[in-house]
């Protein structure tokens, strides 16, 4: 199982070194790792199916609870098979479609991690790896979105769809932080045991709000929702797997995986029905106005995620047979669609719905595919999606609140949802075919096969409904309600109030599709209101932030280094004056400290004269020579105190830095007064006062009772354990070994900067950037 | 600064400076010095001969390219420090040799991670002092 997971990593830490061979026509070969996991996963279906639950548990850092503890219930088989199923289609679509890129092998790269991520995720049965797989999805889809990266809209689609679900993931980790906290178990099955802790306890809203951003952000929800339409930057292989069939949906299949813990409260089933029913209205609505086909999809697949979130509120075992059909039947719908959308653009060079049509006369094959989708997308029988929206709007009907309410809003979607399913995938076939597109042809059946798989298997769902009964949808069902009633997906219900529905949503929507064509004009309207979509106001917030960024960096950053010190000294002398005066109180005995020898106020008179020196010379070379017998002063404070490493380390140090200094200043002009004397005064006094803080700090110390346990910890074990004397060096290589190996990094990475500063001569190009 | 004292005193300096670094390197197990200060002494000596002569001739003198000692040195240092776990214990664990040697007295994967440390010091003081003086 672990490996059935990891394949994809695998295969995309294989791909960057094999790039020419995947980038030949063997590429397709790599179909068959999807293909294989999609098996593997089918020959769990019949223990699943039996309301087994599996558990696979591989240690990974087991000290700190993080294990790859992978579960197959039936709401993960589920998304396995979909990832797995479609990702195969689109494997193998991908081969033909992209086989003239210089980058495939990337893109199969990004492929795979995308799908062993996303195939992670629903397996993760720890919180922490559930995390990391989710980040892991994001991180991929960046780079999927982006991967046309020469294209500026595409990086800032792929930067905007990075930043929202990024920001919904820190969200979902402190929710996950708070939940491990109170369950006191990073495994979510064992969290399930727990029963209703969450309920009562004060956190639950700050749990349920991260939980909703994450899976808002992730899932498109209103008004987090405008990163998908530019998310249709990227490949159609990948608006296909991820922006419609797959990664969205984690989302969802976060809520409905800790509906059981979290689910079944006044705040949670109401939220999700708000928001899920804001953003399947609001989404359909815009999907009618759209003319690029793609765009048309990308709407009416935030509709459709607006429609599972609204499922999943409305908290009922029937509305999760529902969602869980609808999950299957959008997923196969939306993927024929959107391969289709691809050959269309591939073929023909454009996606404006206007310009397409009668393309049946050329791609007889596709306008079967596009109308068995539209078929299953509008909910006309015998296809799964009738099935599907019978299910839905006998969900609506039995709610317990607003019942009528919701069900119109639920109609309202689907007319909109039939709408656009017949713009996409009727209106390019039917009517008169353009003289222009004479000459297009059929794709390589690498293209045309996958979209025609997808919607004959949307049709034989619907016709046997039973197929995908038992086997999935029920099992699937029962990992999120807790007690499932008997239930049979059915075709024919007989003439009841759904069929009612269902017979004027059909003809609403076929009726609308008659009458109102999409224009430039209805976009036109839209458009006055852009000002106050959430899109134009993310961008608002951001470009204050950056105003804010801008401002206050250069406040601080003002370029004076002199401005950098005094800021840095008053900073710490106001602190340390309010600890001084406030926090303790200031004790001071000086009883304690040793007399001075003669040696000592020897030195202390050096250093008090080349203090003075160093201050009021009027030549920098002297002031510098000053310092450095500060310096060395202070080194034989250090040897008259028995710290020998330590004086050598600052007599070295000490000779280097007077070295640089005279380097670096024996360049400059000729010493200039800058400042006037208020200014001398001021910095006079600021120092002294930082001076006095200090002194007084180091008496105090002095005062307090030394914590002794520390220095003989190391005094009798560095011979013992690391087999040195010298305990500074003991230290250094052996018991804080890792922190010496930090710092020459860092002294590295400093040696690195000053000279990348001052030799890295840029041209004129890279200037510009 | 081409006085001929200078000069010929720096010509002895250097390697006795240099031979003081490495002393100062093995003996900081056990006495005052290590990696560090070795490092910082070592690039002393090589200062003090630019200052002599021309960073031109200290170059030649150093015959290979000084900044390579930073990676080198890292490598070292982090090699050391995962050597333990290939015997299976914990990283940054000492492995000792137990024969001792004269001045170093026991050789330890310590003394190698201080090696490193001194590789990088020397590297990285030599990169900015030479970097700044050429473009000052």
């Amino acid at each position: 199982m672990l490996l059935a997971v990891l394949s994809g990593f695998i295969i995309a830490t294989i791909t960057p070194l094999a790039g020419k061979l995947f980038r030949s026509k063997w590429s397709v070969g790599l179909t068959a790792v999807p293909l294989a996991l999609f098996i593997y996963f089918l020959s769990f279906i019949p223990a699943v199916s039996n309301g087994q639950v599996l558990l696979f548990n591989y240690e990974w850092v087991p000290s700190m609870g993080i294990n790859f503890n992978f579960l197959l219930d039936g709401l993960s088989l589920l998304f396995a098979l979909m990832i797995t199923g479609i990702g195969a289609l689109v494997y193998l679509y991908t081969s033909s479609y992209m086989k003239d890129d210089p980058g495939l092998d990337k893109f199969y790269g990004y492929l795979s991690l995308f799908m062993s991520a996303m195939l992670g995720m629903v397996m993760s049965d720890n919180l922490f790896t559930l995390f990391i797989f989710w980040e892991l999805t994001s991180i991929s889809s960046f780079f999927l979105i982006g991967f046309d990266n020469e294209n500026k809209e595409s990086r800032k689609a792929a930067l905007i769809s990075m930043a929202l679900t990024g920001l919904g993931g820190f969200f979902l980790l402190a929710g996950f932080a708070i939940v491990a906290n109170i369950t006191g178990t990073y495994t979510i099955s064992e969290m399930m045991g727990s029963g209703d802790i969450f309920k009562d306890h004060p956190l639950y809203i700050v749990i349920i709000i991260c939980f909703f951003l994450a899976a808002f952000t992730k899932s498109a929800q209103f008004p987090f929702h405008f990163w998908l339409p530019g998310a249709m930057k990227a490949p159609t292989p990948v608006s296909t797997y991820l922006h419609s069939a797959t990664m969205v949906k984690a989302g969802i299949y976060l809520l409905a995986r800790f509906t059981p813990l979290l689910g079944d409260h006044i705040y949670w089933n109401n939220t999700l029905m708000i928001v899920g029913g804001i953003t399947m209205v609001y989404a359909a609505f815009h999907s009618i106005l759209k003319k690029d086909l793609k765009e048309i999809l990308a709407y009416s697949t935030i509709s459709a995620l607006g429609m599972l979130v609204f499922l999943l509120g409305l908290g009922h075992a029937e509305a999760f047979i529902a969602m869980a059909v609808f999950i299957v039947v959008h997923a196969l719908y939306k993927a024929t669609l959107f391969l289709i959308t691809g050959i269309l653009d591939h073929e023909t060079g454009t996606r404006d719905i206007n310009r397409l049509s009668g393309l049946r006369k050329v791609m007889m094959p596709l306008a079967i595919a596009g109308f068995l989708a539209v078929l299953s997308n509008s909910g006309i029988p015998p296809s799964f999606g009738f099935v599907g929206k019978d299910l839905i709007y006998s969900a609506t009907l039995h709610s317990e609140t607003l019942a009528i309410f919701i069900t119109v809003a639920a109609v309202v979607t689907n007319i909109f949802l039939l709408y656009s399913s017949f713009l996409a995938g009727i209106k390019p076939f039917a009517g008169k075919l353009p003289s222009e597109y004479k000459d297009v042809h059929m794709p390589d059946w690498r293209m045309w096969v996958p979209p025609l798989i997808c919607g004959i298997a949307g049709i034989v769902f619907g016709i046997f409904p039973m197929l995908a009964e038992g086997s999935i949808i029920r099992p699937a069902v029962s990992a999120i309600a807790p007690e499932v009633p008997e239930f049979h997906l059915q075709l024919w219900h007989g003439f009841n109030t759904v069929l009612g529905l269902s017979a004027i949503t059909i003809i609403v929507g076929i009726l609308l599709y008659v009458i109102f064509k999409p224009n430039d004009r209805h976009n036109a309207w839209m458009n006055k209101f852009e000002s106050f979509s959430p899109k134009s106001i993310a961008a608002g917030v951001n470009k204050l932030f950056m105003k804010f960024a801008v401002t206050w960096t250069n406040l601080l950053q003002n370029g004076y280094l002199r401005i950098y010190v005094l800021t840095v000294i008053s900073f710490l002398t106001i602190l340390l004056a309010y600890k001084a005066f406030t926090v303790s109180s200031l004790d001071i005995n000086l009883t304690k400290i040793s007399a001075l020898t003669s040696a000592e106020v020897a030195v202390m008179v050096i250093l008090i004269v080349s203090v003075l020196y160093a201050v009021y010379s009027p030549s920098r070379l002297a002031a510098i020579a000053a310092m450095g017998v500060i310096g060395y002063c202070i080194c034989l404070v250090f040897i008259f105190y028995s710290a020998p490493d330590l004086a050598m380390t600052q007599f070295t140090i000490d000779t280097l830095t007077v070295i640089l200094f005279l380097l670096v200043m024996y360049r400059l002009p000729k010493y200039v007064l800058y400042t006037n004397k208020l200014i001398r005064i001021r910095d006079a006094i600021i120092s002294l006062i930082f001076g006095t803080l200090i002194t007084l700090l180091a008496l105090e110390v002095h005062h307090e009772p030394t914590n002794k346990e520390t220095t003989r910890f190391y005094a009798e074990n560095s011979y013992a354990l690391a087999k040195g004397k010298n305990i500074v060096n003991v230290i250094l290589v052996d018991f804080r070994g890792m922190d010496t190996m930090i710092e020459i990094i860092v002294l590295s990475i400093s040696a690195l900067g000053v000279f990348a500063l001052l030799k890295l001569q840029l041209n004129e190009f890279d200037r510009e950037i | 600064m081409k006085q001929l004292i200078f000069r010929t005193a720096t010509g002895f300096l250097l390697p006795l400076l240099l031979l003081f670094s490495v002393f100062i390197l093995l003996r900081g197990h056990y006495l005052p010095g290590g990696g560090f200060v070795g490092g910082l002494i070592a690039a002393i000596a090589f200062v003090l001969h630019a200052f002599a002569f021309t960073l031109k001739e200290t170059r030649k003198l150093i015959k290979i390219n000084y900044r390579l000692l930073i990676p080198i040195g890292l490598a070292l240092a982090f090699f050391s420090a995962i050597l333990p776990m290939f015997k299976g214990l914990p990283i940054l664990t000492g492995l000792w040799v137990y024969e001792p040697l004269p001045v170093v007295d026991m050789v330890g994967s310590s003394l190698l991670f201080d090696t490193g440390v001194y590789l990088v010091v020397v590297g990285v003081t030599l990169t900015i002092i030479f970097t700044i003086s050429e473009s000052a």
